[in-house]
């Protein structure tokens, strides 16, 4: 099976994040960054998939900066095969724009799966892969947490709130990965010497101009310090007193 | 152009709250803009007796499409039916940030060819379009973002827009689904409800979440106990328990699963990882059970209890059932 997965560079997101200066990003100064938590559910298991058929060919593509090509290498070091960095200088948060370039890439690839992220962690809409599906006119189902193979028929689960659906499509189709699918191995250093010889293809990125426009980033209101009003069951009354006058949630 | 296009979620015949919250959403736009509310509401045959709680709770127009081929979900017919429906010259299509939601939200975009925004939690028209705010970098960043193409497409939060009731009535007619719903190439065989009778994560105004600290998967009865005290409460879980198949996937809250912001969230036996914070540290008030007076959930905690849970959770319930008389 021939199997693309498009993923993100996202920063760490366990800092306290600072605005930069333009008031319309991130100040990165000091912020590691690594691939986003669902598309490296998505590596793992499309490299899953080949490893259990013996055949098969995983690329993973990208849009950014050329920083993204140590998140491609990283992909490759846990197994993917190939990598395309579709270079592009800037942030993007329009996923109608970036399912755009990515769609271009992908279109002639002749991939069986295309699989993405249910959402990235930073900008965080959830849309591009569906997107992407819809402009290349193939099925899509988002948010899967199971996937297994009849044929060349897809059956997966999809989690909804407080209860899951069974769905069925035939390939070739984009799907976008839950958590609960497959957790991220570390690469070995095999892996990592591996993948140095690894292709990695870099093509300017064909981005439409962007219609979902940025006007501010800022900061959620800090929440006021916690306080500790007690210790074990003693403590109950004095909580179910503040629950009731003070949060008044009794 | 000042119409907004409501989809009206439905699950297993029954109208989702989540409906009527894009309708609520909808509802503010139209009004800024002196449109109205346009609610489609999808189904199998007898779906179209919900279009009276549309009505009442701010839809003009209630759209049935009724099809067999909506037992089920259908993503791609009922995009199809929004997206040809927004054709017809509507400012915006918004869309409850639910599984569902979120499912049908991008690809309705995709077919009209604009951008779209997801979980939002304010709307507002400006000149440029519509404006919104979205959370992104899990929780941690707040985004404002103008949607300057026609229709904008939004996916609204959980909560953020709460159904309100009005005296009017809409009006109900039909509206035939695009395509042929049986012929979708995605296809849903089976939706497995899970206890119906139990309150969702993201409509519950209350949650009592369980974390490793309860020691073995059995303990989670304290918890369902404080939950049924409550009464409208609904039980949440961290990563920890569901990775130990304690509870199911779908109620984890974090950074890699539910978001909620309920009225009183009350941590039993949590750490507070970073990741599990991003999930529930816009919830009104905060309550947390740890024996670790340095676990790092006390510092969100509005109100801490240091101590065993298994020993405080009994005590508490007992005293939430008196306070509820
Ligand atoms: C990419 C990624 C994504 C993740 N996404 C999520 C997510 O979405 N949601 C999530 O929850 N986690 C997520 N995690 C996992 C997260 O990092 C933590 O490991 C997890 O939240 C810890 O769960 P816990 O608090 O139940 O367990 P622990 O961290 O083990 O904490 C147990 C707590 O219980 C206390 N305790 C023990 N015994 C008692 C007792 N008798 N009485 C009272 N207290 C007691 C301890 O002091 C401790 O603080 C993610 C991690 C990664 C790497
Ligand atoms: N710049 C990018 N390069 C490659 N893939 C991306 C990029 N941005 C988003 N994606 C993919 O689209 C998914 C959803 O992103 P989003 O719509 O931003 O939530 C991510 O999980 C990735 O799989």
């Amino acid at each position: 099976m021939k199997i693309a997965v498009c993923l993100k560079r996202v920063p760490d997101m366990d800092v306290r994040f600072k605005i930069a200066p333009s008031g319309k990003a991130v100040d990165e100064t000091g912020l590691k960054f690594d691939m986003s938590d669902f598309d490296g559910y998505a590596v793992e298991a499309a490299i899953q998939i080949t490893e259990k058929a013996g055949t098969g060919e995983v690329t993973v593509i990208s849009l950014g900066g050329d920083v993204v090509q140590e998140t491609l290498r990283k992909a490759m070091s846990m197994g993917a095969h190939r990598a395309v960095q579709l270079k592009h200088d800037g942030t993007s948060v329009d996923s109608f724009a970036v399912a755009t370039a990515l769609a271009a890439e992908l279109k002639d690839g002749g991939y069986d799966l295309i699989m993405f992220g249910r959402m990235s962690i930073d900008t965080a809409h959830g849309a591009t892969g569906a997107i992407a599906a819809e402009l290349l006119g193939l099925p899509c189902v988002t948010a899967i947490s199971k996937l297994e193979f009849d044929g060349t028929t897809a059956k997966m689960r999809r989690e909804l709130e407080g209860a899951y659906e069974l769905v069925e499509c035939a390939l070739p189709a984009v799907v976008t990965i839950d958590e609960g699918i497959a957790r991220p191995r570390y690469p070995s250093l095999k892996g990592i010497m591996a993948a140095k010889k690894k292709p990695l293809d870099v093509k300017p990125a064909q981005l439409p101009a962007e219609r979902l426009a940025l006007d501010a980033m800022a900061l959620p209101p800090e929440r006021a310090a916690g306080k500790i009003i007690g210790e074990g069951p003693d403590a109950v009354p004095e909580l179910v007193r503040l629950l009731k006058e003070e949060a008044k949630v009794l | 152009m000042s119409n907004i296009l409501a989809f009206a979620e439905t699950r297993g015949g029954e109208l989702r709250r989540a409906g009527l919250e894009a309708v609520a959403a909808a509802r503010t736009i139209a009004d800024a803009k002196g449109g109205q509310v346009h609610a489609v509401l999808f189904g199998a045959a007898g779906i179209a007796k919900h279009a009276a709680a549309l009505g009442a709770h701010g839809a003009d127009v209630v759209l049935v499409v009724e099809h067999a081929g909506f037992t089920h979900n259908n993503p791609e017919a009922v995009s199809a039916t929004l997206a040809e429906k927004a054709k017809g010259g509507y400012a915006g299509v918004v869309l409850p940030a639910s599984a569902t939601g979120k499912d049908v939200a991008p690809r309705v975009a995709a077919k009209l060819g604009v951008p779209m925004a997801s979980d939002v939690t304010t709307l507002s028209v400006g000149g440029n379009g519509i404006t919104v705010t979205h959370p992104g970098y899990t929780g941690k960043v707040i985004q404002t973002l103008t949607l300057t193409a026609t229709p904008a497409v939004v996916s609204v939060r959980p909560g953020a827009f709460l159904p309100k009731e009005n005296a009017k009535s809409g009006t109900v007619e039909t509206l035939a689904p695009s395509g042929d719903p049986s012929a979708s190439r995605v296809k849903v065989t089976e939706t497995a409800q899970g206890n119906t009778a139990k309150l969702d994560l993201g409509e519950a105004p209350v949650i009592i979440s369980g974390g490793r600290g309860l020691k073995e998967a059995a303990n989670f009865k304290l918890v369902e106990d404080l939950a049924a005290a409550f009464g409208n409460a609904a039980v949440g879980a961290t990563r920890a328990v569901t990775d130990d198949g304690w509870r199911p996937h779908s109620d984890q809250i974090g950074q890699t699963g539910r978001l909620v912001s309920p009225d009183l969230y009350v941590a039993c036996g949590i750490s507070g990882a970073i990741q599990h914070l991003a999930g529930m540290r816009t919830s009104k008030t905060i309550v947390a059970i740890n024996k670790d007076k340095d676990a790092p959930i006390f510092k969100v905690a509005d109100y801490g209890i240091v101590g065993d849970v298994l020993a405080v959770l009994p005590v508490l319930t007992e005293a939430v059932k008196k306070a509820k008389g």
